[in-house]
């Protein structure tokens, strides 16, 4: 019974059942979930850490039949990662939606989004990764609906369908492996998996699928609009986990799954794309003239450099090389995901006091927010790729490889993608210098600003500091 | 226990912590904000004292942590980063000092001393730095400290400067960035040697070296204000006058000037990159920038953009003394880091106390000044006259040394553009100096303010200026004492030529 796998995603779970039955006690019951729930995600994490590969057959039923869980190091990274930023989402929630009505409508369909991404995450299996997925992709799009507005309605109906079109292409191609192979089990599609039409259609149906939820450039169109209308603790979700969710299944499927199929020519037009999601979302930021379409931007261009690592991560041979290039891999989603949440809960501060999140008429509104300010600055640093951020090693790392294998322009698209970053980071910074008064106290509201504030200091001073224990997590379980 | 491996990063932190805690303070809390600036500065001095003592006597310190195989940050003290550290350390003191008395009654000070301290803590970092890594890591950390401290006004005026700042050394950071990371892939973790660490790479390997040198040089050479990277310089003048103290005497400008030094001597080594052909062109764009920063001070009135200039010119001494083959010039270009330092922040209190005190902000309203700030005008003339070269203020002992080892070597087109310089330094300084002390008094200061009763301003605006004057005149009398700048960077010569 106490299997942290299964705890992690029965736990959200249970607490969905639980406020959608007790609406009155919505807040408590929430965070009492949000709180145990993380506690079991980083006792899982430490587990793995600890050199132990988690697996376990939920009711009984092994592989092929019964559901399967499994952690290595690479889902206890993301799955601590996400669970942290969870929690800090929900402590601000507690104060963004306050006890109004929308926040009895919050609680449910957060904790199953949770339970969903931890589940994702965890399974080991094509079709639970698939049922993860879909939910995954309804929580989502009805939370980002959340506020009610006509924009957001139709935002999110997009993302709904774009999402369902998404997650049936993937089914597609899962169900072409299971008439081929006979079972749904990563490991043993994994190792029966030959080279052949089959195989090559089931990648490109089920890596497709999943670019269009993981707003790969050009298919990212729905996505700015989608985050930048959601209530602030929504889009923090959306951007910093739900789109990594996708990414970590491509990229499960990368390197588990089609190991042996993926071609250079593949990794290198995924590459590709991914340097276009860097210049284009970048500009499209700098362009941005709201708070939050500018997050959301950046979020199209930080998953582009995501995707800038497979065309290097498959020319690179399995060695200490390719490790470290994962490691960077790693580094980068995990910044970005504590990054990403900051801001959006920093922008949400900002648009909750001033009524608006137009970033030419933000002059005194940042100035009299010291921490939402601080908050914008540090996930800024993060977001650029400033040390010591974790994003300065990943791209160290990304150019280091890129020049050693010859593909030099990926250095020229970093260092682009770098400055137009921080041309649209301090576009937004600027506005914090000016003659208004300041503030007596650096905080207004203890509880929505602290947890936005340690997202970001985690992302801009902890994260890339720590790149020693995440490699020896990514090395464990293996 | 052994502590030596902790006090590199224990001199990083003394500053970076009290930093990172007087953000949080209110803007009420004066007391307590003075007393964790004074802490955090003394408890510097008194561990860099230290350091100092260990490396006399043999002691190795290091501080590691490895992030992935091959990505090490490393913060070590070698002869040379010694120099830097006591530099930026006392100097440090004395503008927090300054700073305390000179943002008395304005807006938004937990901001600035947050930044102000996070700034120094980054110096001391890039003077520490053991890799090419750690030093970008501490470099780009500068920059993004700095920039508050430039827009910190608030008015337009500031808005505009920051931003020119940041264009450029964003621009150039991302140069340095991609120049080390390719170096560091061509010949692996890039340990600052004494004598160079690429000598004995494969011949095949030199055609890129000379190219990474160039984006390295670049990045290194917008802090530097090399010409034509000079741009942003002037603009930022727009910032508080410590704040100037602090880009043109300790951190910024030196952060580059010191990075270039470390790129000819610890990267390249200089008998390699004389080889490859750099040190020339590294000479030519020094000697240009010397001239042109000169010519462009002459014809300024605002005596903050002609100090700029000035800053211009006087900081690519350092990189000139670089340029010129054998253990004089260098010599002469490491003593320079100190020597610049301590007179131009001289200039820069000076400048900063006349506009606070007086309202004068411009070379023609200073006529007489010396009869009315008698303290303030002999520090700045010792400054001025230091940045001549005229002894026994420590400027001469710079030129000195630069045009020796400039005809040891036979560069003598060096020594052509030392007299020129120095005819010019004298140009646009002299005439203040005779503006200050000869011509009468007007009747009225543009705006006067009382600041002190007995002094002729507020006492932590007047002290600091005396004291560095009163250092650059020691550091010129007392060049043979040991311990001075001149006998450290004699010594690190002497490693560095392999005597």
């Amino acid at each position: 019974m106490f299997d942290p796998l299964a705890l992690a995603v029965a736990l959200p779970l249970l607490g969905a059942l639980l406020v959608t039955m007790l609406p009155g006690w919505s807040r408590a019951l929430g965070m009492l979930t949000a709180l145990a729930t993380t506690v079991v995600a980083l006792w899982l994490t430490v587990t793995v850490w600890g050199g132990a590969s988690l697996h376990s057959d939920l009711g009984g039923w092994g592989v092929p039949l019964g559901i399967a869980l499994r952690a290595d190091g690479l889902a206890a990274a993301l799955v601590a990662m996400a669970n942290l930023v969870a929690l800090a989402i929900s402590i601000n929630a507690t104060g963004y939606f306050g006890t109004a009505e929308s926040s009895r409508k919050f609680w449910p369909l957060w904790l199953l989004l949770w339970s969903a991404l931890n589940g994702l995450f965890l399974a080991a299996d094509l079709f639970n990764l698939y049922v993860m997925l879909e939910l995954l992709g309804l929580s989502a799009a009805a939370l980002g609906a959340l506020t009610g507005t006509r924009e957001a309605a139709e935002a999110n109906l997009r993302y709904l369908l774009v999402g369902l079109l998404g997650s049936m292409t993937y089914l597609l191609g899962v169900a072409l492996l299971y008439t081929a192979y006979g079972t749904l089990d990563l490991e043993q599609v994994a190792a029966s998996l030959t080279p052949g039409p089959v195989a090559l259609s089931a990648l490109a149906l089920m890596v497709g699928g999943l670019l269009l939820k993981a707003a790969l450039f050009p298919l990212h169109f729905w996505l700015p609009p989608a985050h930048a209308n959601a209530p602030a603790p929504v889009s923090a979700a959306l951007s910093a986990l739900v789109v990594k969710a996708a990414i970590y299944l491509v990229l499960r499927l990368w390197l588990d799954l089609f190991d042996g199929i993926v071609t250079e020519a593949a990794g290198m037009l995924l590459g590709l794309l991914g340097a276009g999601a860097v210049l284009w979302g970048s500009w499209r930021a700098l362009r941005a003239e709201r708070l939050k379409l500018l997050a959301a931007y950046s979020t199209v261009a930080q998953v582009g450099y995501l995707f800038m690592f497979l065309p290097l991560l498959t020319a690179t041979p399995d060695g200490p090389e390719r490790e470290r290039l994962l490691t960077a891999l790693v580094l980068l989603a995990l910044t970005h995901g504590f990054a990403k949440a900051g801001f959006f809960l920093a922008a949400g501060l900002v648009q909750k006091s001033t009524g608006h999140d137009r970033i030419r008429e933000l002059g005194g509104a940042a100035q009299s927010l010291p921490a939402a300010t601080f908050t914008l600055g540090l996930a800024g640093v993060a977001l650029i790729g400033l040390p010591p951020s974790g994003t300065f090693f990943a791209k160290w790392v990304l150019v280091g490889q890129a020049i050693a294998l010859g593909q030099w322009w990926w250095a020229l698209v970093v260092m682009a993608g770098t400055l137009l970053a921080a041309a649209y980071v301090f576009r937004v910074l600027a506005r914090a210098f000016n003659r208004e008064p300041t503030p007596k106290c650096f905080l207004t509201d203890p509880r929505t600003e602290i947890p936005a504030l340690l997202l970001a200091a985690l992302s801009a001073l902890g994260v890339g500091l720590a790149a020693q224990p995440i490699a020896v997590l990514l090395g464990a379980g293996d | 226990m052994n502590l030596d491996p902790y006090l590199p990063l224990a001199i990083v932190l003394s500053s970076a912590l009290p930093g990172a805690l007087i953000f949080f303070l209110g803007e009420d809390s004066y007391r307590l904000r003075t007393a964790l600036n004074l802490f955090g500065a003394l408890l510097k001095i008194i561990l860099v004292g230290w350091m100092i003592w260990g490396v006399f006597h043999g002691h190795v310190y290091e501080s590691r942590l490895t992030l992935m195989p091959g990505l090490e940050l490393v913060l070590s003290a070698d002869a040379l980063s010694v120099l830097f550290v006591a530099l930026s350390t006392v100097l440090w003191l004395v503008t927090t000092i300054y700073a305390i008395g000179y943002l008395e009654h304005s807006p938004n000070r937990s901001r600035f001393f947050g930044f102000f301290s996070l700034c120094v803590s980054a110096t001391v970092g890039i003077a520490l730095s053991g890799n090419l890594m750690t030093f970008v890591v501490f470099y780009e950390i500068l920059t993004l400290a700095t920039y508050p401290l430039v827009a910190h006004r608030g008015t337009p005026d500031a808005d505009h400067g920051a931003k020119v700042y940041l264009a450029y050394t964003m621009s150039g950071g991302v140069l340095l960035f991609v120049g080390a990371v390719w170096l560091q892939t061509l010949v692996g973790q890039l340990t600052f040697t004494q004598g160079g660490l690429l000598g004995a790479a494969p011949e095949a390997l030199h055609g890129q070296f000379i190219l990474i040198f160039f984006l390295l040089l670049a990045g290194l050479g917008v802090k530097a204000a090399l010409v034509p990277l000079h741009g942003w310089l002037p603009q930022a003048m727009v910032a508080p006058a410590p704040v100037s103290a602090l880009l043109h005497a300790v951190a910024v400008v030196k952060a580059g000037a010191f990075g270039i030094v470390r790129l000819v001597y610890d990267v390249y080594g200089v008998e390699f990159a004389d080889d490859l052909g750099l040190l020339t062109v590294l000479g030519v764009l020094a000697a240009t920038t010397i001239i042109y920063g000169s010519l462009k001070a002459l014809s300024q009135d605002g005596l903050k953009k002609r100090l700029a200039y000035s800053t211009v010119s006087q900081v690519s001494y350092i990189a000139l003394g670089a340029s010129v083959l054998g253990p004089i010039a260098t010599i002469g270009g490491l003593v320079h880091l100190v020597h610049q330092g301590i007179m131009k922040i001289t200039l820069f209190f000076c400048a900063g106390n006349y506009a606070e005190t007086l309202g004068v902000h411009k070379v023609s309203e200073m006529n007489g000044i010396g009869r009315r700030m008698p303290w303030t005008t002999l520090a700045f003339t010792v400054g001025a006259l230091g940045m001549i070269g005229i002894p026994p203020v420590a400027g001469f002992i710079t030129k000195w040394y630069l045009g020796l080892g400039a005809a040891t070597a036979g560069a003598y087109w060096v020594i052509v553009v030392l007299l020129v310089s120095s005819l010019l330094n004298a140009a646009y300084f002299l005439p203040i100096l005779y503006r200050a002390w000869f011509r009468p008094p007007p009747d009225q200061w543009p705006e006067e303010a009382v600041l002190s009763k007995r002094l002729e301003t507020a006492p932590a605006l007047l002290w600091p200026p005396v004291v560095t004057a009163l250092l650059a005149v020691v550091a010129g009398l007392l060049a043979a004492a040991p311990f001075s700048p001149l006998e450290w960077a004699t010594l690190i010569a002497e490693r560095e030529y392999g005597r």
